[in-house]
Order: C-alpha cells, then structure tokens, then sequence
C-alpha cells in the first residue's frame, strides 16, 4: 500500500482522538482500577455512612494518608462494612478509631483516623474496633426536640 | 387588498410546501449516501481523505478552542465555587460540564463552521461546474464516489474532535485550577473521577458527538447538492450549513440530554 503523508496526517489525529478519549475514561473517570499502591487494607464498620463514597479520602490530622477503597453491607449485623486502603508508609496501633467526617459544610465526606495508644500496629485485613457514624441531619434535629422536650416543663418553672 | 391577502397566503404555503419538500429531499439523500456507501469502506483511501479534510484540519481550531474554554470554566468556576467553599470540586465542575455539554457542542458548532461550510463550498462547486454530471456520464457514481466518502469521514471525525477537546478542555482547567490557582491537585483529579462516571458521562458524550457528527455532515452535504448553481447560489448555501448545522446541534443536544440524562 502506498504511504502518503494524508495517511500519516490521519494515523496522528485517530491516534490522538483515541488517546483524548482513553484519558478521559482512565484519567477524568472513574474506570481506572484503584491503584493500591503499597497500601494495606483495614476494615471498619459503621452504623450509617451518610454519603461515603467509595474513593473519598481517608485523612489523619487532616493529613490523606489512604483512600476508601470499597464499602459494603453486612446482613447479618446491619452495619456498612468500608473497606480502607491506607498507605504503607503509615501505621495506625490496633486502637486507633475511624470516624466519618464533612469536609466544609457542603463538602465530601471523609474519614478521620485518630491515633490510639496501644504498641501493637494495624495490619493488612484487621479490623478497628472504634468507630463513629456519620451525622445524621434528621436524627441530630430529632435528638434536639427531645432533649427540648425532656427539659420544657423545668424551664417555664 | 384582497390580492395581498392572497399573496401572502400564497407566499406561507409556498414556503411551507418548500421546506416539507426539503425534509423529504434530504432524507431520500441521506437514505442514497447511506445505500451506496459500500465503496467508502472497499476503497478506505477515499475515506481517509475525508478523513483529513474534516478531521486533521479542524486539529487546531478544536484544540485552541477546547484549552481556552477550559481555562474560561477553570476561571468560572473557582470563582463562583469558591464562595460556597468547594473550590475542591472545580475538577468536577469542569469534567462533567465539558464531557457532558460544553465538549460535543462546542465542538460540532466549531466543526460545522469550519469542516461543513467546506464541504457545503465544494460539492456547491463541483455541481456547478457540473463535475458531478460529468462523473455519471463517465458512469462513475458521485453518490459512491464523492459523496458517502465525505459523510463518513464527517461521521468517523466528529466523535475523535470532541474527544480531543474535552480531554484539552480539562487540561486547560487543570491548569487555571491547579497551576495557577493553587487548587490541591489530588482533590482536583479525586472529586473528578468521583463523579464523572464512564458509562453515564463519557460514552454519553461519544454518542453525543457522533449524532452531531452525522446531522453536520449531511446537512452540509445536503446544502452542497441543493445549492443552485451560481455563485450566489452557492454562498447562500455555505451560509444556510453553518445556520441550519447549528440550530439542528442545539436542538438534538436537548433532545439527547433529556434522554441521557434524567434522574442523575
């Protein structure tokens, strides 16, 4: 076949329009695998995740020290099971305590690791013990009236 | 008075009639191009020609345009995002808005101006100087030969060129946002790839781009072979390509979104 320099010319744009759309998929979508970098996995569980995503960060003083990795349903205990990543370079003593946490008042969801006081470190496939939920906006309100209420009558005394 | 009642009845259904009488024309066309585009595919060099001709030369203009909408949005969109205190999901801002919208409209409005209104320039000029009839007299068919070509070669680029623009298009965001701004890079990217989902976003914006890809070509097709044979004839033609491609995108675009998109 007779190579002409329109065949390069059209080689280069299909080749950079194929690349265009590869980075979008890869690079701007979520259709590239997590890259589990070094990381080893820890399990927490909570009562309710509130709005976790799966790749939300996972954060210690603020510092992103991990990625979610996945987040799944127990049907025996009723529980959100998430799956952690954290980073090799990071260990966490076996009492550290998961929390779920808003970044700003309209921001992501993350987690919050806290640092325990136990010698023995978390390792790959463990579980954290302590956890806390998520705020939950209707259960806080509710909790609200009903302290309100319990303390009403002593009020107006 | 009554004559100009008349006439401007006369004049309405004149119009009315001309218009139903290009809908159908077009359609017969595009049912033609599509019947006889076998030699496309059997003699690929003529395709690729196309190719080239509508993709390869619209490179640049999709390019500069997709980096300096994408700096615009990065610019936007910190701005306004900045106030609610999410400038983090600036990476989400502008992915969704140029995978989803901004990447196959902007870039089948440019492709229509700059790839439509030539193809629209040359098959005017080719049949007014009757070298489409002097192809049938050579028994050499235009619709195979000259015409399906050019469709798929409009139909294959269009998809490549909004892909290129929104991947130029976010780059120009990351830039403003990341670069120069100081948005957290990983934020930028992590929230991006959060919400941007392949299926739902990306292949949406594909599908997009190709029925843009094929409604621009054969309008511009379209216009070329209808265009009366004078150089007037011929510039209006050029003319009504650019105006009727851009009112079918905006039009197919909201019908597209609304069937793509509901309840996200």
């Amino acid at each position: 076949m007779k190579r002409t320099t329109v065949d390069l010319w059209v080689g280069v744009f299909v080749t950079g329009g194929l690349i265009a759309l590869l980075i979008l998929a890869l690079k701007v979508g979520n259709a590239s695998s997590v890259s589990a970098t070094d990381g080893y996995r820890v399990f927490a569980e909570f009562d309710n995740i509130g709005g976790l995503k799966p790749r939300a960060p996972v954060k210690s003083a603020g510092v992103v020290v991990g990625r979610v990795e996945s987040i799944g349903f127990d049907n025996k205990k009723f529980l959100a099971r998430v799956t952690l990543l954290v980073d090799k370079k990071y260990q966490f003593p076996t009492d550290s305590s998961a929390s779920i946490l808003t970044a700003g008042l309209l921001g992501e969801q993350y987690i919050g690791l806290d640092g325990g006081g136990e010698e023995v470190m978390l390792k790959d496939g463990e579980q954290m013990k302590l956890t806390q939920s998520a705020m939950v906006l209707e259960k806080l309100i509710g909790r609200f009236f009903a302290s309100k209420a319990a303390e009403g009558p002593s009020s107006q005394e | 008075m009554i004559g100009a009642i008349d006439h401007g009845l006369r004049l309405i259904g004149s119009r009315v009639v001309d218009g139903i009488w290009k809908i159908g024309a077009a359609s017969r066309f595009a049912g033609t191009i599509l019947l006889r585009s076998g030699m496309s595919f059997r003699r690929l060099q003529l395709t690729l020609d196309e190719v080239y001709f509508t993709g390869v030369l619209s490179l640049v203009i999709i390019v500069v345009s997709g980096l300096f909408v994408g700096l615009v949005l990065g610019l936007q969109g910190y701005e306004t995002l900045k106030r609610y205190g999410s400038a983090e999901a600036l990476g989400t801002l502008v992915a969704l808005s140029l995978v989803r919208e901004l990447g196959p409209v902007v870039a089948a409005l440019l492709f229509a101006s700059r790839a439509g209104s030539a193809i629209t320039a040359k098959i005017g000029i080719m049949k007014s100087t009757e070298q489409l009839s002097a192809m049938e007299m050579m028994a050499v068919d235009p619709y195979a030969r000259v015409l399906a070509p050019i469709f798929w070669g409009g139909t294959i680029s269009m998809p490549l060129l909004a892909a290129i623009f929104s991947a130029f298009g976010v780059f120009g965001g990351y830039l403003i946002g990341v670069v120069i701004i100081g948005v957290d890079s990983g934020a930028f990217w992590s929230q991006m790839q959060a919400s941007v989902d392949l299926w739902n976003d990306v292949m949406n914006g594909v599908i997009k781009s190709a029925v843009f890809g094929v409604a621009v070509t054969l309008i511009a097709l379209f216009e070329g072979f209808d265009a009366p044979p004078t150089a007037e004839g011929v510039s209006y033609a050029v003319t009504r390509t650019v105006v009727t491609s851009a009112l079918a995108i905006l039009a197919l675009d909201f019908v597209l979104t609304s069937f793509m998109f509901t309840g996200v």
